[in-house]
């Protein structure tokens, strides 16, 4: 057993599945087939879009969901419930509001019965150790995010886990913020003073990634599996500046707008093409501001994904969010990390409001097969109306339920924006008829 | 003085009664037949039960007082831990949550003071020939009238509680004890404060009106100020009437300034917020307790035994958490609950028609529904005459700040003062100009609760958005336009959220409302109100359940029907910010 203990992984994770209930009562395939290793001394990296089930793969390594096939292992025992000596770090800090920065720290510690001295002491070690002396007695809501952010931290690092999780744990802070903590966090690693054996980290922000990981899974969504591991021999502390760093940036960039080959779009049944495409919510105003900047100086309908991403102050999600949208639409086209305008595009970029409407609805009914479906049935029904359900039942067959809620948003806004029908939130019913 | 908005409970979840209500309400009848009937099998002569007369010297005021305030705290005890019991149980098992979130509604729109009948004859049973008995009735009554709320608001935080901080607790290993007390608790604290605080306002009501109370051939007289109001009735003493109400001033001040100013104060850090907003609310009482260390001495015992307690590392006996998506629910298991209640409530369902049918026709429900109409018409009438009055007047006084800040503590405590004591008054008027009581006595009924509306129209006029203002008199909207598309919308949620609890209390009232009497002088009102009143009187027990029962039923489709929508609404297309 104690072999066993010395020589298994810290995490092993071997052909993991786990699928979600559906809208329709189906179940969702949100992981497939995942493996994954962890060893002591690394960090290693999550990265994917939202939706890729890289959230879902973090919970069930730390025990707060189980697989549904499969095995996750921990020190080579099974996971049944959160495994002693992981400890996890939250997108949004999940703090407790009553209790003060130094009970929040002890409170892990208070659960595995250290006995109060002890915890006094090491709580008062981490606090020391992440920056935060001189807030012991502060309650959460009277700090910043970059603080709060810290005591999450602490409170992680004071029950000395071997193996941190962290879920996109900048993702809520300011850039700034983000940077600076994002620092100390590596310098606190690189000089071994964190009381941690290895790191697993969970984000969709590629530069993030590349910056602290040694090795990186990217994941594909639908279903999220991993799509392919990159290590990363860069020498701490690394600089974003570094070509070599650049250059390991926009491969990722690339490989992650690489579509899988593209499905014939008509055939429905699939999940991700047909009626059953799951749309992000974008505005139409952000679909129209990214088009003119790409149609402008000094891009010429023509541009770098990262390039971009820094000029706009998108996140990487976002922007593949909202160049996934052009590219749906057929005003852009999407490879290798590149985004180039179509020849729809340019013109779009040239037109009156009006006109771009008109084009966008054109474009709308002949790209986006939910749209379709929607005008066909308001059209045959006699009373041109139709409830949302009619649609999102339909939708549930693929997807879940908040898929269907986003995705019934985003053709609503669409719609709205290219006048094709009128929705009714009240009664929640599409119709043809518009308020004149 | 901003108060934080809490959505009254009697806005469960569902919109539409549906069969889960209906079940409910059959279990819930069918207990008080239960009750009724063991009651009556039993009764023993009562009439010799030796309580100490009350006497209407005013000196004797304050010891009574003592006592009505120490009824009030026991049954604020027994609501505190029926809520945690209660709410904890419905909401960590799903089987259980099915039949006991639905009766907890019904519960809620039970005429308490019907309730009363039943128990108070229960009880003394129980201790037959002590005190003891009518004291456990009275308490009972209020809790009747407390408890409820108290349960649905700590239930909703309970299924509320954010999925991070759950993750969080679990992460770290909290045992389901150590969670309970950590998180789920610290989170229920700010809506189960102000909930039971609207209770205690709603408390006061019920311990005046059950203190002195006869059910057929049982009075029970218990000393108090709620006995000594109904011994000056009886002994046409205005003076008297006059002193009671001072007394309850004072009770009601002291109680707010020593218990609850502190306690809201306090419970001021567990708001779920995640940046500090606004003032926070203040008392002198704790600042005074946080600053004297002799004071502060006495606190460490419990914060000790608090501390101990809440480390335990006890596991619930079932699986922690509802285990989300992880373990489907057995099915077959699930098919043998339903059976369970489909047996039950079909029981309750048998026993209720035997009770009733044995004395009562068609014809008798016929009538109380009859009655049951009438008193729904007094309801919407003196609700939206309230609303008439006081939605201008709390406009006016909410857009002044410094008005509204005077203001609002004095709303709150009308709303607190047991308006039964003054309606002496109200009936001597009426005896002395021989007005027609169907129609004088009904705004008895919303005497106490119109409070409720002028105090969350006041805190909507309140939290009414500065820019909107500034936007509506810079387009120059004003008359009739600026409050049909500017203020009325800006407070409809508001406006709502009072209006139910006005409403909710007026069908209450109707019981002591629509029945009153000043020396031999009786005067009574049509109404289910009356109906109730006068059956208990006569220890009718069949009428009183027939009555309860049809109020319930108006109570919860009036709720349903009118008033969740109507909220629904305001919250989604209204609500500002």
């Amino acid at each position: 057993m104690l072999d066993v203990a010395k020589t298994a992984p810290l995490i092993d994770i071997a052909k993991v599945c786990r699928s979600f209930p559906k809208g329709s009562g189906d179940d969702l395939l949100v992981l497939e087939n995942v493996d994954l290793t962890i060893r002591s001394g690394e960090i290693v990296g999550l990265l994917g879009r939202s939706g890729s089930g890289k959230s879902t793969l973090l919970r069930i390594i730390a025990g707060l969901i189980s697989p549904s096939s499969g095995s996750a292992t921990c020190r080579g025992e099974t996971i049944k419930g959160p495994p002693d000596g992981v400890a996890m770090v939250f997108q949004s800090f999940a703090l407790f509001p009553w209790l003060t920065v130094l009970q929040n720290v002890e409170l892990g510690l208070e659960a595995l019965g250290v006995d109060p001295a002890e915890r006094r002491k090491r709580a008062l070690a981490a606090i020391d150790l992440i920056g935060l002396d001189g807030f012991e007695s502060a309650y959460p809501k009277e700090l910043s995010g970059g603080m709060r952010q810290r005591v999450g931290f602490a409170r992680a690092l004071v029950v000395h886990p071997d193996l941190l999780l962290m879920d996109e744990p900048f993702s809520a802070l300011d850039v700034l913020t983000a940077e600076t903590l994002r620092t100390d966090i590596i310098d606190l690693w690189i000089e071994g003073r964190l009381p941690i054996k290895s790191v697993l980290i969970v984000t969709h922000n590629i530069e993030e990634a590349v910056l602290m990981c040694d090795r990186i899974l990217v994941f594909a969504s639908n279903p999220g599996r991993v799509a392919s591991e990159i290590k990363v021999d860069l020498k701490h502390p690394r600089n974003r500046l570094d070509p070599q760093f650049r250059q390991l940036v926009d491969s990722i960039y690339a490989r992650m707008t690489q579509r899988a080959e593209p499905r014939a779009p008509s055939v429905e049944g699939i999940p991700g093409t047909g009626v059953g495409m799951v749309l992000n919510h974008v505005s139409s105003n952000l679909i129209s501001g990214l088009i003119e900047t790409l149609a402008g100086d000094p891009y010429h309908g023509h541009a770098d994904l990262p390039v971009l991403a820094e000029r706009l102050q998108l996140e990487a999600d976002e922007l593949f969010h909202l160049a996934e949208a052009l590219q749906l639409l057929r005003f852009a086209s999407l490879s290798e990390g590149d985004l180039t305008l179509t020849d729809a595009g340019k013109r779009f970029a040239n037109l009156e409001t009006d006109a771009r409407k008109k084009l966008f609805a054109e474009h709308l009914v002949a790209y986006v097969p939910l749209v379709g479906l929607i005008r066909r049935v308001l059209d045959e029904r006699p009373s041109h109306s139709a409830p949302a359900a009619r649609f999102r039942n339909e939708l549930e067959d693929y997807m879940s339920e908040d898929y269907a809620d986003e995705t019934l948003h985003t053709i609503v806004s669409w719609g709205r924006y290219a006048e094709l029908f009128a929705y009714d939130e009240q009664t929640e019913a599409f119709s043809l008829e518009n308020p004149h | 003085m901003m108060l934080p908005r809490f959505s009254p409970p009697a806005l469960g979840r569902l919109p539409r009664p549906n069969i889960w209500d209906a079940v409910a309400l059959i279990l819930i009848v069918g207990a008080m037949v239960a009750i009724a009937y063991g009651a009556r099998q039993t009764e023993a002569p009562l009439t010799s039960l030796d309580i100490a007369p009350v006497s209407l010297d005013p000196w004797h005021l304050p010891l009574y007082a003592l006592r009505t305030t120490l009824r009030m705290l026991a049954a604020i005890v027994c609501s505190l831990i029926f809520t945690f019991g209660y709410s904890a149980l419905a909401a960590k098992s799903r089987r259980a949550e099915m039949v006991m979130i639905p009766m907890l509604d019904i519960l809620q729109s039970v005429p308490i003071l019907g309730f009363l009948t039943f128990t108070v004859v229960f009880f003394m049973n129980l201790f037959p020939g002590r005190v003891l008995g009518a004291e456990l009735a009275c308490v009972f009554a209020i809790f009747t009238s407390q408890a409820w709320n108290m349960t649905f608001s700590m239930y909703q935080s309970l299924r509320n509680v954010p999925k991070d901080l759950e993750e969080a607790s679990q992460s770290f290993h909290l045992s389901g004890w150590q969670r309970f007390w950590r998180l789920d608790v610290p989170f229920a604290v700010p809506g189960l404060v102000w909930n039971t605080m609207m209770s205690m306002s709603g408390g006061w009501f019920f311990v005046v009106a059950s203190e002195a109370i006869t059910v057929g051939d049982t009075t029970v007289t218990l000393p108090g100020v709620g006995s000594y109001v109904a011994l000056a009735i009886k002994q046409q003493n205005l003076p008297a009437v006059g002193y009671a109400v001072l007394a309850m001033l004072a009770v009601i001040i002291l109680y707010d300034q020593f218990l609850f100013r502190p306690i809201v104060a306090w419970a001021d850090k567990f708001r779920f917020e995640q940046t500090a907003s606004g003032t926070a609310p203040e008392s002198w009482m704790l600042d005074l307790f946080r600053r004297t260390r002799a004071l502060r001495a006495l606190s460490v015992p419990f914060v000790a035994v608090k501390n101990v307690v809440a480390s335990i590392p006890w596991q619930w006996p079932w699986p922690g958490q509802r285990a989300a998506a992880d373990a489907p629910p057995s099915r077959a298991l699930d098919v043998v609950w339903y059976l369970v209640i489909a047996a039950g409530t079909a029981w309750a369902g048998w026993l209720i028609y035997q009770y009733l049918a044995a004395s009562l026709t068609l014809h008798d429900v016929a009538s109380a529904v009859g009655v049951g109409f009438v008193t729904l018409a007094r309801v919407i009438v003196l609700i939206a005459l309230a609303s008439l009055i006081w939605v201008p007047i709390g406009v006016w006084i909410g857009l002044r700040p410094r008005l509204a800040e005077r203001v609002q503590p004095l709303v709150q405590f009308l709303a607190a003062f047991p308006a039964n004591i003054a309606f002496p008054a109200f009936v001597v008027a009426i005896v002395h100009f021989a007005l027609n009581a169907d129609v004088w006595l009904s705004p008895l009924m919303i005497l106490g609760t119109q409070w409720y509306i002028l105090f969350n129209v006041i805190a909507g006029a309140s939290a009414f958005p500065n820019d909107l203002k500034e936007a509506a008199s810079s387009f120059q909207l004003s008359g009739w336009r600026w409050w049909l598309k500017v203020i009325l919308p800006g407070i409809f949620p508001y406006y709502v959220t009072g209006a139910i609890t006005a409403s909710g209390g007026s069908w209450n009232a109707s019981i002591v409302a629509e029945v009153a009497s000043w020396g031999s002088e009786q005067l009574t009102a049509t109404g289910l109100g009356a109906y109730i009143a006068a059956a208990t009187t006569a220890g009718d027990f069949p009428r009183v359940v027939l009555g309860i029962t049809v109020m319930c039923i108006f109570v919860t489709l009036f709720n349903r029907l009118l008033w969740r929508p109507l909220y629904a609404f305001g919250e989604r297309r209204l609500r500002l910010g």
